[in-house]
């Protein structure tokens, strides 16, 4: 973990609340894809932890939706201004063997897929990404994944764009073969994953937190390893560990 | 040019480099932290409370923001006495080498007792913290620090069993911390900290129910610090033993404040929440605010306002 100082390079709308924001800083202390960081803001007493999109050295990409005040502050920040966070928070995904993991995301789950993707293509293994949405005016990265040369299928919960339903929906509609999946969305998504897949996966998961960074024990969870802490042995869960 | 200034006080016979204590609860056992920097700059560490058994704690969700603070209600989550001793403190041992603070719960004398029997054996550890913040579980869940009566009634218990310094840490939660600040010290504690947190609660309008699953929680944060220091005055004025402050304190000005009130030593909470760094950068400023004030030992200002 980190306390670093980025400055704003772009903040903008992909949809009507999901921001994009690019920053300049030190990443040094971000290592996995499905990590986090934890930002202060201005006015507000906790930091806003926001997962990682994607990063290089220097160069930091976090997608946010606007759920609250101190996100809608966020939104209104302009290109030049300062964010404090801490850097380098959680686990993130876990690299194994598979070769043809499935990355689901869920609205505002789908950012981490994006840098897993990424290092997963690298690894030169055939991903497949279900991007899962409510309606086609939700939908977000599709081209940008697409664009690593995946296989990209989506759902909406109204049908207006890809397989009507859910990300499941969308799995057995388009008869995706995989043999380990990455997941990171609703509670019920991630239930319903754990459910229908026989493979097996890792989920990102969400709590409140108060620190971001293991002291506090405000997100803890019970696994079938012991209690966690969602922050620090988090927010990624192996599927096999998971207690619904 | 900042002239070299006096940072250390004692606490019953334990001698710390200066006084800026991590309060329990907001530090987990040391260890975390010590991968963010060299921990042997702070005072002393108060460990995250323990009681006998292993603890989950309450359901999530358990913290709920404030304007300048926060609700917790984490529930005592802990792996338990035995395991703090076999494997927390040896961890801290190993990156931490000034005093240690076991902060003890219990939900029974017993538990209280039995807690304090196994701590007392573990040589690093310089003082006991008693939290009577708990609920009594013989006594229809009414914390043990409510009542003057019952808070010392744990005090003469957990005396009776150890010989390292007993500090009961006092809940702010009652109407007259004096009464039961006195009736600790009669019953043979060594000191007090205060305070704990306020109990406190958040609503979430949209979904119309409490923000934490436990629907009431601990408030701490900034917004309690003038509370804190209150209740340090008018204790220090009520007492004779050594006083930890604790509650809000968020810069060194908060520190000095707190000492002049009459706290020897300064424990610093939510603080720690918001900025990792927060107890080694007021270390680190604390000099410099001296110098502002024309302090050259700390141990001058304490309990200099009357």
């Amino acid at each position: 973990m980190e306390k670093t100082v980025f400055k704003i390079i772009s903040n903008k709308p992909l949809t009507k609340c999901i921001y994009e924001m690019c920053l300049e800083g030190n990443t040094s202390a971000i290592k996995n894809a499905g990590q986090f960081v934890n930002i202060a803001l201005d006015g507000f007493y906790l930091r806003r932890p926001i997962s990682v999109c994607d990063f290089s050295d220097n160069f930091l990409k976090i997608i946010y939706k606007v759920v609250g005040k101190g996100t809608e502050q966020m939104a209104k920040m302009q290109s030049g201004e300062q964010l404090e966070m801490l850097t380098g928070l959680g686990n993130g995904f876990s690299v194994n063997n598979c070769q043809k993991p499935l990355l689901v995301g869920g609205g505002v789950g789908v950012p981490p897929m994006y840098r897993l993707a990424k290092d997963l293509v690298a690894q030169g293994k055939q991903v497949s990404v279900v991007l899962g949405f409510n309606t086609c005016e939700e939908i977000f990265y599709k081209n940008e994944f697409e664009a690593l040369g995946v296989n990209v299928y989506v759902a909406t919960a109204d049908g207006s764009v890809g397989t009507k339903g859910f990300v499941t929906d969308a799995i057995t509609a388009n008869k995706i073969e995989a043999d380990y999946f990455y997941a990171c969305g609703p509670l019920p998504m991630l239930r319903a994953l754990y459910d229908k897949l026989d493979i097996d996966g890792e989920m990102s998961f969400e709590e409140r937190m108060g620190c971001g960074f293991g002291v506090c024990m405000g997100c803890s969870c019970k696994t079938k390893n012991g209690y966690k802490r969602i922050c620090k042995e988090g927010p990624v869960l192996k599927k096999d560990e998971i207690v619904w | 040019m900042v002239t070299e200034k006096n940072l250390s006080v004692e606490l019953c016979g334990v001698r710390l480099t200066n006084p800026i204590i991590p309060a329990s609860g907001t530090f987990g056992f040391g260890t975390e932290m010590a991968t963010l920097y060299d921990l042997d700059v702070l005072g002393a560490i108060s460990i995250k409370g323990t009681t006998r058994e292993a603890r989950f704690g309450n359901p999530t969700p358990r913290i709920a923001e404030c304007n300048a603070g926060l609700i917790n209600s984490v529930g005592l989550q802990n792996p338990g006495i035995d395991k703090v001793i076999s494997t927390e403190l040896p961890k801290l041992r190993a990156c931490f080498h000034n005093p240690i603070i076991a902060n003890i719960s219990g939900f029974s004398i017993d538990e209280y007792v039995e807690c304090c029997k196994k701590i007392d054996r573990e040589e690093q550890v310089a003082i006991i913290e008693v939290n009577v913040s708990c609920p009594n579980v013989h006594n229809g869940g009414m914390a043990f620090g409510t009542s003057a009566e019952s808070a010392a009634h744990v005090t003469r218990a957990v005396k009776a069993v150890t010989t390292k310094p007993v500090f009961i840490k006092l809940s702010p939660n009652v109407t007259d911390i004096t009464s039961i600040a006195r009736a600790c010290e009669e019953a043979g504690a060594d000191g007090l900290t205060l305070i704990n947190t306020l109990l406190g609660m958040r609503i979430d309008t949209m979904r119309r129910r409490p923000v934490v699953a436990n629907k009431m929680g601990g408030f701490s944060g900034a917004a309690i610090f003038p509370i804190a220091l209150r209740m340090v005055y008018q204790v220090a004025n009520a007492c004779r033993i050594p006083i930890i402050g604790c509650g809000g304190v968020s810069s060194a000005n908060d520190v000095i404040e707190m000492m002049m009130a009459g706290a020897t030593a300064v424990q610093v909470g939510a603080e720690n929440l918001r900025n990792p760094f927060a107890c080694k950068e007021l270390v680190e400023t604390l000099p410099a605010t001296m110098e502002q004030l024309k302090i050259e030992n700390l141990t001058d200002i304490i309990g200099i306002v009357k």
